[in-house]
């Protein structure tokens, strides 16, 4: 008998601590007062979601009008394993400092310019400080450390148009821009008008490295955009590093080098 | 008492050089004017309100002052003499104005304090009122627990400040829209759209401050209520908060330059203005040092956030503020991985606690390090919280195990409450019993870190805080004294210069 690929099956279930017991564990807060009823709405909210049997496990009244609850319950929904398609990776390899300023160096032969800032209303700056600054993120220096890149880091709350004027003054490879706020989704609508505004201003542009610097922008809530969506070139998420981006930029503005 | 066994010598020479690098900026804080400087004499003189647009008639009167006759001279004069042909202020917008001489000047200059000093009545009679209900309602035990709300609008922020005090916070901060720090005017009314928090507006303080009123007595414990100075109004909010009868302001004396890219300048200038009013007002100023530790890295720079509160200290008290004024920052940001990371932490809190004996602590919670695993981060929360009270901390921001996720959940405000109460119970004074061992890891660790302060403010004293402040030596953030927003908005005054808020204000009873 032969078993064909697509009726291979690998389903699993959430781990407690016996293989197959579908154990999770949820809090949330309902808007009624603690008490018998409460607890019967909590158990057929975790019903709905999937959970059953269910215990609620601890209740707490906040205040008169609410409740927290947390229910440990066991997970009636089944996941095939073999169905989850990997997600795209890292598409460039990952450069030391080192490879990263030999490479400007001998395709370039100049710096490379990198315009940082964090635009609009947001004056979080720690995602571009930690990608800018000397200093860093999980133990790499940033790319004021690199050797041949040229950083202007311009700050928290920077004007749009200040920006593209930054960065057209500097004649800027890449711009770097990191939003941290996503109330009423600014972080969205800051990069559509950044990427908007470099498009009015380098009218030219075949695309980002072509006739305009590019545009890259990192922040913790892009998960549910695409860079197209965006009209940037790149996308990083929380918990990027220094050398992530460095290696980024190599890849997409001096695609002829290779590091072997 | 010291526990660190501090060398006194080695304190009063940090005092001594931070002094010598705060002289320069004092002096040009002392011969500049800004237009929020002028703006805010302007409130004091009882000019409110803005025009259709929405523009401040303080912000009409001083640029149309500015562009017919500069503002060398201060806003107090050409507006009073002109004020004898147009009694209602908002004709003042499109008034003829000269600077007067002589006589009209005496003149104008006596209507003119006259005015101002009926802003500053006001302010003193809200102080006194914060005294009388301190002793009516009570006044809660430090440390004071701190709580945030931001919702963007003031008639939500009402009701979650309401529920937060019941639910143990002393101190309700009222977090400002993000973009705020950066607008030139301050915005007029009851507001209920902001981003990531609300406008800071003289309506939006009153209708606070009355709310927070109503549920202190319910309590039966006063509840301060803070909001933010820094940005480029600095002068104008603090005015309107000692108007408005606040109790804290978030006031650093860099904050604004490093974060904001604010001039440094007209943040020095602007600063010293916005302290001498927060003296008055008896308001307690918070300072922004933990900030710093968000960038750099919280053990090499410890010693960058101790220099920075000793120049914090130096340019409040001439501006006024007595030590029980001083809400000097600092936080627990040193990463958890490290080998002795807490041992570390109370060296520096307990250092802090020590140059600063009278001065009410602000100290902040983890943020850099918490990662998203929400278990963890009650954990450190929890370290924080033992922390603050081994190293009697007086004002304590409460960290959130949802940091960096979103803003804070009415269940992540319950839990983190519940966290501060069992630590401040289980702990007790347990302070009393803190003596770390003479020679030992913390009393070393703060030693080393203020022998570290003390080099740096000598190099900061001899190349002078500006040049310092240019080259990265706070927040490792580089602000050159000429780049910047609002350094357009600084003027050198002029021989002549007549501000009435700072005579007053300078007049030491």
């Amino acid at each position: 008998m032969t078993i064909s690929v697509d009726t291979i099956k690998q389903i699993i279930r959430p781990y407690g601590d016996t293989t197959g017991d579908a154990m999770v564990q949820v809090s949330f807060t309902l808007p009624v007062p603690q008490g018998p009823r409460a607890d019967a709405a909590a158990l057929q909210l975790a019903g709905k979601m999937g959970l059953d049997p269910v215990s609620v496990v601890h209740t707490k009244a906040m205040g008169p009008d609410f409740t927290f609850f947390i229910v440990y319950g066991k997970a009636t929904h089944l996941i095939d394993y073999a169905s989850i398609v990997v997600p795209e990776g890292r598409e460039y390899p990952l450069l030391t400092p080192n490879q990263v300023n030999l490479a400007i160096k001998t395709v370039l032969a100049r710096k490379l310019v990198v315009v940082g800032a964090c635009i609009g209303t947001d004056a979080h700056t720690v995602g571009i400080d930690a990608i800018l600054n000397v200093k860093g993120f999980a133990g790499e220096k940033g790319l004021e450390y690199y050797r041949e890149i040229e950083v202007h880091n311009l700050g928290a709350q920077v004007e749009v148009d200040e920006l593209v004027a930054r960065a057209k003054g500097a004649n800027a490879d890449a711009v770097l821009v990191s939003q941290v706020v996503t109330q009423k989704s600014a972080h969205l609508h800051n990069t559509k008008q950044m990427a908007a505004a470099f498009a009015d201003a380098y009218p030219t542009s075949v695309t980002g490295g072509l006739g305009r610097p590019l545009l890259v922008v990192g922040g913790p809530r892009f998960d549910t955009v695409t860079p197209s969506d965006l009209g940037v070139d790149r996308i990083f998420g929380k918990g990027t590093t220094p050398g992530e981006v460095a290696s980024y930029l190599v890849a997409a503005l001096i695609p002829t080098w290779n590091p072997a | 008492m010291s526990k660190l066994g501090l060398d006194p010598e080695v304190v009063a020479k940090a005092r001594r050089l931070a002094a010598r690098a705060a002289e320069p900026i004092i002096e040009l804080a002392r011969t500049h004017t800004t237009v929020s400087v002028e703006r805010a004499v302007l409130r004091l003189a009882g000019v409110s309100g803005a025009d259709a647009d929405g523009t401040p008639w303080v912000n009409r009167i001083v640029d149309a002052v500015r562009a017919q006759v500069g503002l060398e001279h201060g806003i107090a004069l050409p507006v009073f003499h002109a004020l004898r042909e147009h009694q209602d202020p908002r004709e003042l917008v499109s008034a003829r104005f000269e600077v007067p001489e002589g006589a009209q000047a005496v003149q104008a200059g006596k209507r003119a304090r006259e005015a101002v000093a009926r802003g500053i009545a006001r302010i003193d009679a809200n102080r006194a009122d914060r005294d009388r209900l301190l002793g009516k309602h009570g006044d809660p035990e430090p440390p004071w627990v701190y709580l945030i709300v931001a919702t963007g609008d003031i008639y939500e922020d009402i009701p979650q400040a309401q529920a937060a005090a019941r639910e143990g916070a002393d101190v309700i901060a009222v977090i400002r829209s993000t973009g705020q720090s950066l607008l030139d005017f301050v915005p007029e009314g009851a507001t209920r759209q902001g981003y990531a928090g609300t406008y800071a507006t003289q309506e939006n303080f009153r209708l606070m401050r009355a709310a927070l009123d109503e549920v202190s007595g319910e309590l039966g414990r006063y509840v301060r209520l803070t909001n933010y100075a820094s940005g480029l109004c600095m002068p104008e909010i603090a005015t309107l908060a000692g108007l408005e009868r606040l109790d804290m302001m978030l006031n650093d004396c860099m904050y604004g330059i490093i974060f904001r890219d604010i001039n440094p300048k007209r943040t020095f200038i602007d600063q010293r203005f916005s302290r001498q009013i927060h003296a008055r007002a008896g308001i307690v100023i918070n300072t922004g040092e933990d900030n710093y530790l968000t960038t750099a890295d919280a053990v090499d720079a410890a010693h960058t956030v101790i220099a920075s509160q000793l120049l914090n200290e130096r340019f409040g008290h001439e501006a006024g503020l007595t030590d029980s004024q001083l809400g000097l920052g600092h936080a627990f940001e040193i990463n958890p991985d490290l080998p002795d990371s807490f041992r570390l932490e109370l060296a520096h809190a307990q250092l802090v606690r020590e140059l600063f004996p009278d001065a009410p602590l602000k100290y902040m919670p983890p943020t850099k390090h918490m990662t998203g695993n929400i278990f963890a981060g009650y954990l450190l929360d929890a370290f924080f919280n033992l922390a603050g009270v081994l190293t009697g901390q007086s004002i304590i921001l409460i960290g959130m195990m949802t940091e960096g996720i979103h803003t804070p959940w009415l269940s992540d405000r319950d839990l983190a409450l519940e966290n501060v109460r069992y630590v401040r119970r289980a702990a007790g004074a347990l302070a009393e019993d803190f003596h770390p061992a003479p020679g030992g890891f913390i009393v070393e660790r703060a030693r080393r870190v203020l022998a570290e302060t003390v080099d740096l403010l000598g190099r900061v004293a001899d190349d002078g805080l500006l040049t310092a402040i240019a080259g990265g030596t706070f927040g490792v953030t580089r602000r050159p004294a000429d780049r910047g927003k609002g350094l357009d908005g600084v003027i050198e005054q002029a021989d002549g210069y007549y501000n009435p808020a700072t005579e007053i204000l300078e007049e030491r009873p």
